[in-house]
């Protein structure tokens, strides 16, 4: 039965198995508004290997989970409309697609995880059957069998009893067990990227912990690319490779997480670093960054951090705004001085 | 007067669980707190810490008076709030004010700043005669970094930062000596979030209050805090200074939520102590005889089912924890 998906996704037009499993390039999206065009993603490009975690950081209304939607498909439209770019799975573009064969990969080849399980879920069907709606939907099993696989995704997020369990509804789980589930869905079609937003902003640090470790072993078993939406800069510290910051709409930095950490090269990766309280920093001031992130309506001329920016000249207040630029091999930056800000501890 | 403004002995909050409709009877009843015992010095931050469901913000409301102790006692500025007349009590209230967790929701949406952080005034209106509130919430909007001409917004106009100064402004306006955070930064970005945790300090230090800073971000708390409680299912099971607490946990609770936190360094990943616990936090309507972490620690034995350990100073360990087994252990070591 899988192989009757397969073949109909090898008809997707482009598909080149070499390719990226995920490839996004200048993207854009903008909300069409009463009071005006929300410009949420201005342009935002990175790519994703297979078994590799990049890391979008960012504050809320940096763009961040808006890309992550623009990415599934699942973007509220209007007001939302993605006006340009390329998303690409492995060479496609998924822009282009007609919607059914949009709806073929997602979840087949690119699944996501939300922030709030339990808004996530539907109340009024136990979590076996909304697990096994997947591969009745997807995959033309019967009930009885789908129930069965729903069972081995429980007991493969390590759910106890999941026998039991498979038959409860979302609210008798709790907040872990809840993401567990949904981590399960998002793994039932065994997807080659896995977009995981905020998974764990709404739980409690001991259960972070346990959902972080079990996406890590997931993620190393399939060799799944695992894009991470998150503003925790300990979390992204413990299991990304690659990092994209983003403000207001763009990627302002790009790196492998240790150099970030060791030596920002923009400043409001800086700015974010150094606002975190440290053990050395007790008892002392701590660092903030002045002022406030621009509203996506009007967002300022240059660098759209310049008004917050301690670094900023006369060239930053001007457009063009400074592109994502080649620092080092590997690294980007989008400030005009990185030098400046790297040089500065 | 003494150096204690604030104590808690054996406090206790019990919510019941009823049965039946015409007939109601209690069937049980959810341990929400369940004996806390605080002390809380002049000019100090008291940082409590605990997941969800620990009983933390029950322990804030009853703190402020809005929500009356099943049993036990609170003493503010040494009245015992629950013995004391009404006029005395609302003194005492006056004393102790609440900044709350999400700055959306506490501010009333239809009601000016001024209106906001003058209502105060209204229910005490011993404290400052009419004529002069005006400019003393413009001098208080000014004190928390706002700009005093806004005073006729509404709270919609402000951000979330800006917000949370707004309800900071609230809780001094009675020019209390002691102030409850309860999750007073969670709900913001970093960058802000910064911004905030400056503000409390700097109020602080001028005004010479104490805190009492719950929080469920540890590093948040190690930064602002001069002694730490750490909380779970209703119990503080172990306190001490901010030092005492991160540097050298001796509860298995308390070393196994500073190993979960994530370190914002990636060189050290891999190389901490992790624990991670196993299960979900059980049920405060039924919690487990004995030691209630015992369901979930690697070191439990049959003596943790058959007492419950008191909150003590052993052998082992220089400040109180509530475990039989005891144990300094080294989980933060990393965090250098």
């Amino acid at each position: 039965m899988s192989t009757d998906v397969n073949v109909k996704l090898d008809a997707l037009p482009g598909l080149d198995s070499n390719a990226l499993p995920l490839e996004v390039k200048d993207l854009h999206v903008e909300f069409r508004t009463r009071n005006g065009i929300a410009r949420a993603v201005n342009g935002v490009s990175f790519s994703l290997r297979a078994g590799e975690t990049r890391a979008i950081l960012g504050e809320s209304g940096c763009g961040k989970s808006v890309t992550a939607q623009a990415i599934m498909g699942i973007l509220d439209s209007p007001p939302g409309f993605v006006t340009g770019g390329e998303i690409r799975y492995r060479g496609v573009d998924l822009l282009k697609l007609r919607e059914e064969q949009r709806r073929k990969v997602r979840a087949n080849r690119v699944a996501m995880i939300f922030q709030d399980a339990l808004s996530a879920l539907n109340p009024v069907f136990t979590v076996g059957f909304q697990l096994g709606e997947l591969f009745r939907k997807h995959r033309g099993m019967s009930r009885a069998d789908s129930k069965a696989r729903a069972v081995e995704l429980l007991d493969l997020v390590k759910i106890p009893a999941a026998k039991q369990r498979v038959n409860e509804y979302p609210h008798q789980f709790s907040g872990g067990m809840r993401q567990r589930v949904m981590i399960a869905m998002a793994l039932a079609l065994d997807p080659e990227v896995l977009i995981a937003d905020e998974p764990t902003t709404a739980l409690d640090v001991t259960v972070q912990a346990q959902i972080m470790s079990l996406l890590a072993e997931l993620q190393q078993e399939r060799n799944m690319g695992l894009l991470l939406i998150t503003h925790d800069m300990g979390v992204v510290a413990d299991v990304a490779d690659q990092i994209s910051v983003m403000y207001a709409g763009r990627v302002i930095e790009e790196a492998p997480v240790r150099d970030i950490y060791e030596s920002p090269s923009h400043p409001y990766t800086k700015g974010l670093l150094e606002s975190i309280p440290r053990l050395d920093l007790k008892g002392q001031e701590l660092s903030a960054i002045k002022g406030l992130p621009p509203l996506l309506t009007d967002i300022p001329k240059g660098c759209a951090f310049n008004p917050r920016c301690r670094y900023a000249k006369d060239a930053c207040r001007q457009d063009p705004v400074p592109p994502l630029h080649r620092v080092a091999p590997a690294r980007s930056s989008a400030c005009h001085f990185w030098k400046e800000v790297q040089a500065d501890v | 007067m003494s150096d204690i403004v604030l104590e808690a002995r054996d406090l206790v909050k019990h919510f019941p669980l009823t049965q039946g409709i015409l007939f109601k009877r209690q069937i049980g009843a959810v341990r929400a707190v369940d004996g806390i015992n605080l002390q809380l010095r002049r000019g100090e931050t008291l940082g409590i810490v605990g997941e969800s469901g620990c009983g933390k913000s029950t322990l804030a409301r009853m703190l402020v008076g809005l929500e009356t102790p099943t049993s036990g006692d609170l003493f503010v500025q040494g009245r015992n709030m629950a013995k004391v007349g009404g006029a005395e009590r609302r003194r005492g209230r006056r004393n102790i004010q609440l900044v709350m967790q999400d700055p959306y929701t506490s501010l009333n949406p239809r009601m000016t700043v001024g209106d906001i952080i003058g209502e105060p005034f209204e229910v005490h209106s011993e404290v400052l005669e009419k004529p002069k509130r005006r400019a003393r919430v413009q001098e208080l909007l000014d004190l928390v970094g706002l700009n005093p001409d806004h005073i006729n917004r509404y709270p919609h106009q402000f951000s979330g930062g800006q917000r949370q100064r707004i309800g900071i402004a609230r809780a001094l306006a009675l020019n209390p000596e002691i102030i409850l955070c309860d999750e007073p930064v969670s709900a913001l970005d970093v960058s802000i979030q910064a911004q905030v945790i400056n503000l409390l300090e700097k109020l602080q230090k001028e005004l010479g209050l104490s805190y009492i800073f719950i929080a469920h971000d540890l590093s948040v708390v190690r930064h602002i805090a001069d002694r730490v409680a750490v909380m779970y299912l209703g119990r503080v099971v172990e306190i001490g200074t901010e030092d005492q607490i991160y540097e050298n946990p001796t509860h298995p609770y308390t070393q196994a939520l500073l190993s979960a936190v994530p370190v914002p360094d990636p060189k050290l990943r891999g190389m901490r102590d992790q624990i991670v616990l196993t299960g979900d936090v059980p049920s405060p309507a039924n919690p487990p005889s004995g030691c209630r972490f015992r369901t979930r620690c690697w070191k439990a034995q049959e003596i943790c089912a058959q007492r419950e350990p008191e909150l003590a100073v052993r052998q082992s360990s220089d400040h109180p924890s509530a475990c039989h087994f005891a144990e300094v252990r080294d989980v933060v070591h990393a965090q250098r």
